[in-house]
């Protein structure tokens, strides 16, 4: 344990901000705990004041309406906590469900278009990955630029026109209207939450998910420290548009629609799940827990506000103003917590 | 507890600044107790003390960061109240920091006259009058410093004359530098000796911070010690030996200043043949054995920490090759390097030696995901357990091991740095400037440690800016010079003189 010397050494460091950035930490630590909080509380709400909420036919609802947005969530969580962003994931998307499309169109089989469009994920993704750590670029600015082009991608594969003669072999595997037996889990929302296991697993309990911290936080030791960071990074971007691109053919059959704009501005609501659970967009804290809970939150709102027919726009409002809330909150958490312990440390700010 | 000499020795003048029975804590944490203090016109006065022994926060009191919970802060004798550091600063105290801030893209005359530049007509900037007053400034300062040239590149040593000319500028009476000479070069910090020295006959009173015990001697009139956030002395310098003020530091003898140990030196751990980067260090070669620590002297700049990265594979070298154990490394791979048992301390522990805000034994973790691992999933009683070992092993002060490893003192920083490394086992260990910024006590330890470690076999590279700490340690020395190796030392040979001449180029080349 430490002397009297070195219990001063540690009151000064935590005066100096960096056992501040401590503390922001164990609060961002707790604060997945607290979005957890908030959603079992906007479900009892829910249950309390809204007919038809609780039904196995609008849970089932509920959940599979966000189903694309959760599955990106997990490699985006990863990737933000890896303090990386991947603005693209909509648009790759659009670009599975058109690719889908289009070569439903020109009559490949099912079975054939899925690993296409797969791999046409995985193309985007090293693209994305390999300007990052290649060229050197910020993966903000990059992904910006490749939304863009995917989206046009997706355009010229399919043009404006929508498919929608998809056979109902799989498509009925989608739909909120088969569901487990006994249960109001459709069958994407049972595979998100495996993978959402899975991705929790890697994050928290491998090395793997141990370096994507130490990337996130300060890349520098993380490099000075063995760690492959380059290949990391780029197989972070890799699964994600792998992800990303599976979601475009989940998208597709759901609706069963094949559109170059499906699933247009989806990029903002994962980063908004992401960041409502808790991830810091600067890097290096989160948990998978926290990025869950923040994707359901938003899909349960959703669904509140639409049985209370709350507009459209009024929604779009709301998860709006829940991610500044989120953001804001646990600074001013923080700098309150700050201030106070300074006044009692008796030191003038 | 022996207290020589307690209270003020007698001063030359009156003070200009001073404390009276300051006393501060930090919630239960008293950082200091009663403490005194007296700053002369014309003196340069010495503060001393390990980490943590209140230095840092005398400092602070004293530049109007803190305000003391009992006591005074007398200026010209009178007491004052500073209700932030611009009040300092405006009662003309100064503080200069190891490593200064300053605004890379403006210029040198930018940065000095930030926020208060002398103005024509509409508000516009008067550069003319702006670059003038800094040219008088270095003139004042025996420096050669451009009033245009941008911050940006400029030295430390540069940044902290730009700092001391700021100071000036605010017609400073007091001057605070703490650990200015840290990252500087022996010519460096002459220089930045003389202008301190001006600065004194000027009328100044400085108090000057530094663990290299030799410059306090070099530098200061009197010298006020700390220990655990008391005074222990305050004395003149003339007659104090090293030992002495050792003593007053830490409150006992350290046994032997460098504990270096007997070591069987083996067979050839590290091999560097003709290494070369374009333009920063040329046809390098060196061998490490098991056993040695083999010292990398030079002035900063000499491209030893680049060097050290292009073995590590941090960096890219553009030919020659690294041998570990006879096996040749590929270039530009760190994860290559530690899989052939090459482990680095590097010189910027902030930045590269520990991820700050994650935890002590996540720290120490980092290097051996593999190992603390059990049917591929990471253990953390498995992770914990072994950071806690090595806290053992390395004395390292801790509250637990789950606090950031930012909330360490510098130290103990180091220690989990070496931790971090010793944990992979390595057979050969580059250590570049373990012991900056360093308490006595710590420092001691650290050169146990690599001695001991060079004695159970590791091959150590050590690079070094402190020359007793070369000479003390190293079985050989290797010289630096402009980015090549110019001198190989046997430790018989090796003294302060010969390592500075060699590095310095003015020794014959007698490379091998």
């Amino acid at each position: 344990m430490g002397t009297a010397a070195e219990t001063r050494e540690a009151a000064d460091a935590a005066r100096s901000g960096k056992g501040r950035a401590g503390r922001v930490r164990s609060m961002a630590l707790r604060w997945d705990t607290a979005v957890g909080v908030l959603l079992v509380a906007v479900i009892v709400v829910g249950l309390g004041s809204t007919d038809g909420f609780g039904s196995a036919e609008n849970l089932a609802f509920a959940f599979n309406d966000i189903v694309e947005v959760a599955v990106i969530a997990l490699p985006m969580t990863l990737l933000v906590v890896a303090g990386q962003v991947d603005l693209s994931v909509a648009s790759m998307l659009g670009l599975g469900s058109a690719l889908t499309g289009a070569l439903w169109n020109a009559g490949w089989a099912f079975e054939t278009i899925v690993p296409v469009v797969l791999l046409a994920g995985v193309a985007g993704g090293l693209l994305n990955g390999w300007l990052v750590t290649r060229v050197g670029l910020p993966s903000l600015a990059v992904t910006i630029g490749t939304l863009a082009l995917y989206r046009g991608l997706a355009s010229v594969a399919l043009g404006s026109d929508a498919v929608t003669d998809f056979p109902d072999t799989y498509a009925r595997w989608t739909v909120d209207t088969t569901t487990v037996p006994g249960t109001f889990l459709t069958y994407p929302v049972l595979l998100f939450a495996v993978l959402a296991v899975i991705t929790a697993v890697v994050l928290h309990a491998t090395g793997f998910g141990r370096s994507l911290f130490a990337i996130g936080s300060q890349e520098k030791a993380a490099y000075f420290a063995g760690i492959r960071v380059k290949r990391i990074k780029l197989l972070l971007f890799v699964v994600t548009g792998l992800f990303a691109s599976f979601t475009g053919v989940l998208f597709t059959l759901r609706y069963g629609s094949a559109r170059a704009d499906n699933g247009l501005g989806f990029e903002m609501l994962v980063i908004a799940s992401v960041l409502l659970g808790g991830i810091d967009f600067d890097g290096g804290k989160g948990t998978l827990f926290g990025a869950v809970a923040g994707v359901l939150l938003i899909g349960v709102l959703k669904n509140l506000l639409t049985l209370n027919d709350v507009a459209n726009e009024v929604q779009v409002i709301v998860t709006g103003l829940l991610l500044v809330a989120s953001v804001l909150t646990p600074r001013v958490i923080a700098a309150v917590v700050g201030r106070r312990h300074r006044r009692a440390a008796g030191t003038p700010s | 507890m022996n207290q020589p000499a307690k209270g003020p020795a007698p001063a030359p003048a009156g003070p200009v600044l001073a404390l009276k029975d300051v006393s501060k804590s930090f919630g239960a944490v008293r950082a200091l107790h009663e403490v005194s203090l007296s700053l002369c016109p014309g003196e340069v006065h010495a503060l001393a003390g390990e980490n943590g022994a209140g230095k840092s926060t005398l400092i602070k009191t004293l530049a109007g960061v803190h305000r003391p919970d009992g006591g005074q802060v007398l200026l010209d004798g009178r007491p004052v109240a500073f209700h932030g550091p611009a009040d300092a600063r405006d009662a003309g105290i100064a503080v200069i920091y190891q490593e200064p801030t300053l605004f890379p893209d403006l210029s040198i005359a930018e940065n000095i006259f930030m926020g208060r530049q002398p103005r024509r007509g509409l508000g516009r900037i008067d550069r003319r009058a702006m670059h003038g007053a800094t040219a008088e400034l270095m003139r004042r300062l025996g420096v050669d410093l451009a009033p245009e040239r941008p911050a940006r590149g400029l030295s430390i040593a540069d940044q902290q004359i730009v700092e001391i000319a700021k100071a000036l500028s605010f017609d400073a009476r007091v001057l605070i530098m703490d650990e200015p000479t840290a990252a500087l070069t022996g010519a460096e910090t002459a220089r930045l000796f003389s202008v301190v020295r001006t600065l004194r006959d000027g009328g100044a009173a400085v108090l000057f911070i530094s663990h290299r015990l030799d410059e306090i001697f070099e530098l200061c009139g009197r010298v006020t010690t700390l220990r655990d956030g008391r005074l222990i002395s305050c004395e003149p310098l003339a007659g104090l030996t090293e030992d002495d003020l050792v003593r007053r530091m830490v409150g006992r003898e350290l046994a032997g200043r460098y504990p270096k140990q007997r070591a069987t030196v083996g067979e050839v751990a590290l091999s560097v043949q003709r290494l070369t980067r374009e333009g920063v260090f040329r046809d390098v070669s060196f061998e490490v054995r098991r056993g040695e620590i083999v010292a990398l002297a030079g002035l900063v700049g000499a491209g030893r920490t680049e060097v050290a990265q292009a073995v590590f594979g941090v960096d890219r070298a553009d030919a020659g090759e690294v041998r570990v154990n006879g096996t040749v490394l590929r270039p530009g791979s760190p994860t290559a390097a530690m899989a052939a048992g090459l482990a680095l301390v590097p010189e910027d522990r902030r930045q590269c030696g520990l991820v700050m805000a994650m935890s002590i034994e996540r720290n120490i973790g980092l290097t051996g995901l593999g190992a603390v691992r059990r049917r591929g999933l990471v253990r953390r009683t498995l992770e914990h357990d072994r950071a806690a070992d090595w806290a053992v092993r390395l004395r390292l002060k801790y509250n637990r091991l789950a606090d950031a490893v930012g909330v360490l003192s510098g130290g103990n920083q180091q220690k989990v740095v070496l931790a971090k490394w010793l944990a992979t086992g390595p057979s050969v260990l580059i250590v570049d400037e373990p012991t900056r910024g360093i308490d006595v006590g710590t420092k001691a330890e650290v050169h146990r440690l690599l001695s001991a470690s060079a004695a159970d076999g590791l091959a150590v590279l050590m690079i070094s800016s402190d020359l007793p700490e070369v000479i003390g340690m190293a079985d050989r020395v290797l010289v630096m010079h402009e980015g090549r190796l110019v001198a190989e030392l046997p430790c018989r040979s090796a003294t302060e003189e010969t390592v500075m001449a060699a590095a310095t180029g003015l020794a014959g080349r007698t490379a091998p």
